[in-house]
Order: C-alpha cells, then sequence, then structure tokens
C-alpha cells in the first residue's frame, strides 16, 4: 500500500471551492470544498440527500453549478459534460452504473468511444484493450468479454463499470457507491479493486453510506451534512464513531461545523 | 477470448438442463427461418407452381419492396423508437416522381430533370420527411408513434394536394425529353434477376455493415438498451435518433420508386397500410418493440415469410379474408414465441450469474 505519510501528502489533484448549487428553491450544496489527491483514496460520505450524487455531477458537467472554482491539477478548469470531464481524466461510475444490458462487455466499456479503423470498429483492438485493462485490475471473474452485461451478476457488472473507467489512462475514479447492492463476497472484490486502483496512483472518490467500506479502503474522508462540507480528515485521526456523529449531526467534539452552523444547516 | 481459463462451472445435473435450454434456445432463435422452411416446403407439396424460378423471383419481387421498408424499421425500432409515416412516404415518393417526370412548370417553360435527378429528388424528399421526424423526436419530445403519426397524414395529404387525388399515369418518360428509363428500377433485370430484388439485397447489406460493423450501429442498439447510459457514456444521442428516422424515411422512398417504377404510374394512395407490414417482418424477425434487440438479417426473414406467406395463399385461392386472418395469426404467434424465448434465455443468464458468484464465494473458503 501507499498510503501517503502525513507531510508527505502529494498535491490535490482535484480540488472544488465553495461549490454552491440551487434546484429551484432547494439549495442542495453550500460553499463546499472538496480535495481529492492522486494515490488515495477518498471516502465521500453523507446522510441520504446530504448532495453526494449532485456534487459529482457538478463535477461531471451534468449539471452546472452556480457558484465556485474547480481546480483540476492546480489549473482552474470548466466542465460543461461528462466528455469534458472524459478529456481531462476525471471518470465517473454512477449510482445505477450506466451499463447498456444489450451490448457485450467490450462494447460497454468502448461505449460512445468505440476504437475504429476507418469506419469500420476495431473489435479486435478493443477487446484486447478490454481483456488487458480488466487483467491490470486482476480481475478473473468474467468467463468472457463477449458475454452480454444482462447475463453478468451484480459485483461483475460493478467490475466492468470500474474497468470502463479505468480504460482511459484516467487520473481520476468517482464511484457512487459501487457496493450498494452487493453481496460480501462481491463487496470484498469491489473494494480491493478501488484500493488497487489507488495503489496504481490514480485519484479515487468512494460514495458509500458503508462505515466497513469507509474503515477498510479510505485514505480520507469527506463528510457532508445537508449541502455543508462538515469537514475532510485523515481517515487515521478519526474513528468510526466520530465519522458517524459528522454524518448525523455535522460535528463530533471540535471536529465539523460549528454548532450555530450546524443548527442553521438544521433549519434551512 | 477468455480472461481466465473457464472453469467447471456448474453440477452436473443443472449442466444438463443448461444443454436442454440452448438446443430449444437455438430453436426459437431460428424460429423465423424455420418459418420460412416450412412455408415453402408446404406450399411446395401444395401447389405445383409454387416452387417453379419464375415463381420464386416473381414473390422475392414483392418481398423487396417491403424488406426495403423493414429495414429502415428496425434501425428506429433498435433505438426503441417506431415509423407510422414510411406508408405515406412510399405514396409521396412515387408522386414527387411522378410530378417531375411530367415536368416541372417554371414560369412559362418546362423543366425536365435526367431519371437519375428524379429519383434523388424522391429519395431526398423522403429522407426530408425522415428528418421531420427526427427533429419532432429529439428537439420537440414528441413520442415517436405520435410523432410520425402526425406525420403519416402530413405526407398523404401532401401528396393528395400536389396530384389532386389524381394518379400520374405516364412515368415511363419520352425519348425526345431524354428521360426514359425510370421503368428500370420496377421492371428491369441485371443478371436474369429484377432490378428491384437487387436493390433489396444493397439494402440488405448496407443495413448489415452499419448495424454490425460501424460505431454508429453499436449507439443504435446503446439507445435502445438504455438510453440515459448511451448518453452519461458520450453516445450523440439526438445524432443517432435524427439518422435513423432519416435512413427510415430513405428506404420508404426507395421502395415508392420501385413501387411507381413497376406501374409506371404514381397513385397518391400507394403504400396505404405499408408501415404495419413493415413492423410485422421485423417483429417476426425477432426484434423487440422497445429496443435494443433485433437484427437486419431477421426483418429479412420477417418479410419473406409474410411474402412467401401471402403469395402462397393466393396461389391456392385462399379467400382474401382468410389471409388477413392468418397474417395476423402469425404475427401474434411470432411474439408468443419471442417472448418464451426472452424467459429461457433470462433462466440462462440466472444459471450463468449464480454459478459466477459462487466461485469467488468458494475460493475465498
Ligand atoms: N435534479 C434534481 N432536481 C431537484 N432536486 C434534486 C435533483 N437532484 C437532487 N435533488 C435534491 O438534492 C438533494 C441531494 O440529492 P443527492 O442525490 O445529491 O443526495 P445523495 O447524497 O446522493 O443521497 P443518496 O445517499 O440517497 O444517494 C436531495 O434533497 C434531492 O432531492
Ligand atoms: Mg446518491
Amino acid at each position: 500500500m501507499t498510503q501517503a505519510v502525513e507531510g508527505q501528502q502529494r498535491a490535490p489533484l482535484l480540488s472544488l471551492r465553495g461549490i454552491n448549487k440551487s434546484f429551484g428553491a432547494v439549495h442542495v450544496l453550500r460553499d463546499v470544498d472538496f480535495d481529492v489527491r492522486p494515490g488515495e483514496v477518498t471516502a465521500l460520505v453523507g446522510d441520504n440527500g446530504a448532495g453526494k450524487s449532485t456534487l459529482i455531477k457538478c463535477i461531471a458537467g451534468i449539471h452546472p453549478f452556480d457558484d465556485g472554482e474547480i481546480l483540476f491539477e492546480g489549473q482552474p478548469v470548466t466542465i460543461h459534460g461528462p466528455k469534458d470531464a472524459n478529456a481531462l481524466g476525471i471518470e465517473i461510475v454512477y449510482q445505477d452504473l450506466a451499463l447498456c444490458d444489450n451490448l457485450d462487455v467490450v462494447h460497454n466499456m468502448f461505449l460512445g468511444r468505440e476504437l475504429h479503423s476507418g469506419i469500420t470498429l476495431n473489435e479486435t483492438e478493443m477487446e484486447k484493450r478490454a481483456g488487458d485493462t480488466l487483467k491490470s485490475l486482476s480481475v478473473r471473474t468474467l468467463r468472457s468479454l463477449r458475454q452480454n452485461v444482462s447475463s453478468l451478476s451484480g459485483g461483475q457488472r460493478q467490475t466492468v463499470a470500474i474497468a470502463r473507467a479505468v480504460l482511459w489512462n484516467s487520473k481520476l475514479v468517482i464511484l457512487d457507491e459501487p457496493t450498494a447492492a452487493l453481496g460480501v463476497a462481491q463487496t470484498e472484490q469491489v473494494l480491493n479493486l478501488v484500493r488497487r486502483l489507488a495503489d496504481n496512483g490514480l485519484g479515487v472518490v468512494l460514495i458509500t453510506h458503508n462505515m466497513n467500506d469507509v474503515m477498510q479502503v479510505a485514505d480520507s474522508i469527506a463528510t457532508l451534512f445537508l449541502g455543508q462540507m462538515a469537514a475532510q480528515v485523515r481517515a487515521k485521526d478519526v474513528n468510526n464513531t466520530q465519522v458517524i456523529e459528522l454524518i448525523t449531526a455535522g460535528r463530533s467534539g471540535d471536529i465539523g461545523l460549528k454548532p450555530r452552523e450546524a443548527a442553521e444547516a438544521g433549519v434551512a | 477470448m477468455t480472461v481466465a481459463p473457464p472453469m467447471s462451472v456448474a453440477d452436473a445435473p443443472s449442466q444438463g438442463a443448461g444443454r436442454r435450454l440452448k438446443a430449444f434456445n437455438l430453436v426459437l432463435e431460428l424460429r423465423a427461418f424455420i418459418a420460412l422452411i416450412v412455408i415453402i416446403v408446404v406450399f411446395g407439396l401444395m401447389s405445383d407452381a409454387y416452387l417453379t424460378w419464375d415463381n420464386l423471383v416473381t414473390m422475392t419481387k414483392h418481398v423487396a419492396i417491403n424488406a426495403i421498408l423493414a429495414i429502415g424499421m428496425l434501425m428506429v425500432i433498435l433505438t426503441g423508437g417506431i415509423d407510422l409515416s414510411v406508408g405515406s412516404i412510399v405514396g409521396l415518393a412515387g408522386i414527387v416522381a411522378g410530378v417531375l417526370l411530367e415536368g416541372l412548370t417554371i414560369g412559362g417553360s418546362v423543366l425536365y430533370l435526367p431519371v437519375w435527378g428524379v429519383i434523388l429528388c424522391a429519395l431526398a424528399v423522403g429522407t426530408g420527411v425522415g428528418a421531420v421526424n427526427g427533429a419532432l423526436v429529439t428537439r420537440f419530445n414528441v413520442a415517436p408513434f405520435i410523432a410520425t403519426l402526425g406525420t403519416l397524414y402530413m405526407a398523404r395529404g401532401v401528396a393528395l394536394l400536389i396530384s389532386g387525388g389524381e394518379t400520374y399515369p405516364n412515368l415511363g418518360g419520352s425519348p425526345a425529353l431524354g428521360n426514359t428509363g425510370f421503368d428500370v428500377l420496377g421492371t428491369g433485370k441485371l443478371a436474369g434477376i429484377p432490378v428491384s430484388i437487387w436493390l433489396m439485397v444493397a439494402f440488405g447489406i448496407a443495413a448489415v455493415f452499419l448495424t454490425r460493423r460501424t460505431p454508429f450501429g453499436r449507439w443504435v442498439y446503446a439507445l435502445g438498451g438504455n438510453a440515459r447510459a448511451a448518453e452519461l457514456s458520450g453516445v450523440p444521442v439526438r445524432r443517432v435518433t435524427m439518422r435513423v428516422y432519416m435512413i427510415s424515411g430513405l428506404c420508404a422512398a426507395m421502395a415508392g420508386l420501385i413501387i411507381a417504377s413497376e406501374l409506371t404510374s404514381a397513385a397518391p394512395q400507394a403504400g396505404e397500410t405499408f408501415e404495419l407490414n413493415a413492423i410485422a417482418a421485423v417483429v417476426i424477425g425477432g426484434a423487440s418493440l422497445s429496443g435494443g434487440r433485433g437484427a437486419v438479417r431477421g426483418a429479412l426473414i420477417g418479410a419473406f415469410v409474410i411474402g412467401f406467406l401471402a403469395d402462397g395463399l393466393v396461389i391456392l385461392g385462399v379467400s382474401t379474408f382468410w389471409q388477413i386472418v392468418i397474417k395476423g395469426a402469425v404475427i401474434v404467434l411470432a411474439v408468443i414465441l419471442d417472448q418464451s424465448q426472452q424467459k429461457i434465455q433470462r433462466r440462462g443468464a440466472a444459471i450463468a450469474a449464480a454459478a459466477a458468484t459462487e466461485r469467488p464465494a468458494a475460493a475465498r473458503a
């Protein structure tokens, strides 16, 4: 493991500064700051409706945000849609996976970015690269790259979605609740995969409701509380109880929102 | 290719069941083809005229028109849409050809286009109606059923307006004007085979290439499978949708030209209810109306099933009323078989998925 030593942390890959986002009258994100470092798993936690999915959709350019700034590798960037995010090296695995059941593994991994020679698809090259990527992630649970995604189990589908995200020499992979629908064994597989991505030097954002997942793989933990970033802390500096307090109350001891802020967020 | 060596997945009894399932699945998958063979054999036994070369060519000529329509319809259906306007485009394309071949009066003089120019104009009009369909669906978010129902009426209305309800009787052209030869599409032959059959083959090959070998083809399937996923993956959803309706319009115009050429006359009513035949061919060929599943090969076989069945019934002298009933029954049967095939495939997938999840768990133990 390449657990970053305190004081030797690498510069953030992605930094959000003061992000605000409203849907009509609903103020979903308030002045959110968020950092992701390369080689680390950053867990993004928070209760249902805290704004986690909205935050990553802002990063993906699916929702334009009202106010704030995104820095990628230190440079301010504007992202107008998934294509822009991809071009920067940001890949997102959405909560509902966004796979096409009627296409096979290779076609799903290359969907929208098919390799072609002339006007025809380059099936051999796509199959080779898909296979190489899965191998590099030590994925051994897929029997054939040419089976339809509909015939895969939940964990295998998640694996395909993650492999698609790392296929493009991406620098940052964001996973929205990748273990939500999985059993024990498959969760273990996916978490191992997540850890390996970070160990390969990628920045990884892991959204999850599962404290075991967080404690097992995260280097850094960011807690959203009703649209505010309650705290972003090193995983080794906090324990399970503190994280749960941050999620449910926005503060724990002297970390998190000030009592007044937390109360205000509560009534808003 | 395999990522890992295939492992002995399922235990012995379920393997036997799996094999039986697979065989049954194959029969179901080939059902349209089997149906076609059965039709040929049965009618061949019942009538000496049925299996003659001349009759086969004549029947295939009839099939060609519906097959070309079905190819365009399939593209639309694969994206999860539907195109009800193709029958009206058939009529409109014929009328456009009729008008242009009789000569366009501009100012005081009459303009005669060469035949290839006439054909291109008619194809462009069909593609244009398809573009209207595409725009209604992508820009104005009208449901495909409603959008193309609207253009079904509009295209037919325009065809009637242009022609005043009359048939253009003389599409043969005149040698003096140098615009003869339009009848080649419907009555000409190349290497002993009617041109319209060659056209079906050409459209078929182009469609197979497009759907199986190009990124566009992948996107068509992706749209029908999961449109939101396709969009998030960067598939140009609007452009692809636009294109499939334009392709369908183009195919319909081609069919309209073949019909007008065959008769060397163009009636504004030509092609009424042809959209239903095209949809039937696509469905008999195993495509799902909800999109994402189907193949050009299937749609073509579906068109042959409908055409060979209809002509066989005519040869046997079965009453037209019974012909209609039988056609309907075949369509219903096709969908029922399709449903049971889906069920079997889902069961197979469930077995495979269960086997795949058991393995890592066992490996950990
Ligand atoms: N498109 C939208 N229009 C209006 N409100 C929205 C929209 N998307 C999200 N919201 C609101 O924003 C808030 C945050 O939602 P979000 O999906 O980001 O939560 P989350 O933290 O991902 O929750 P979960 O853990 O349940 O996935 C919720 O109150 C939700 O109702
Ligand atoms: Mg969410």
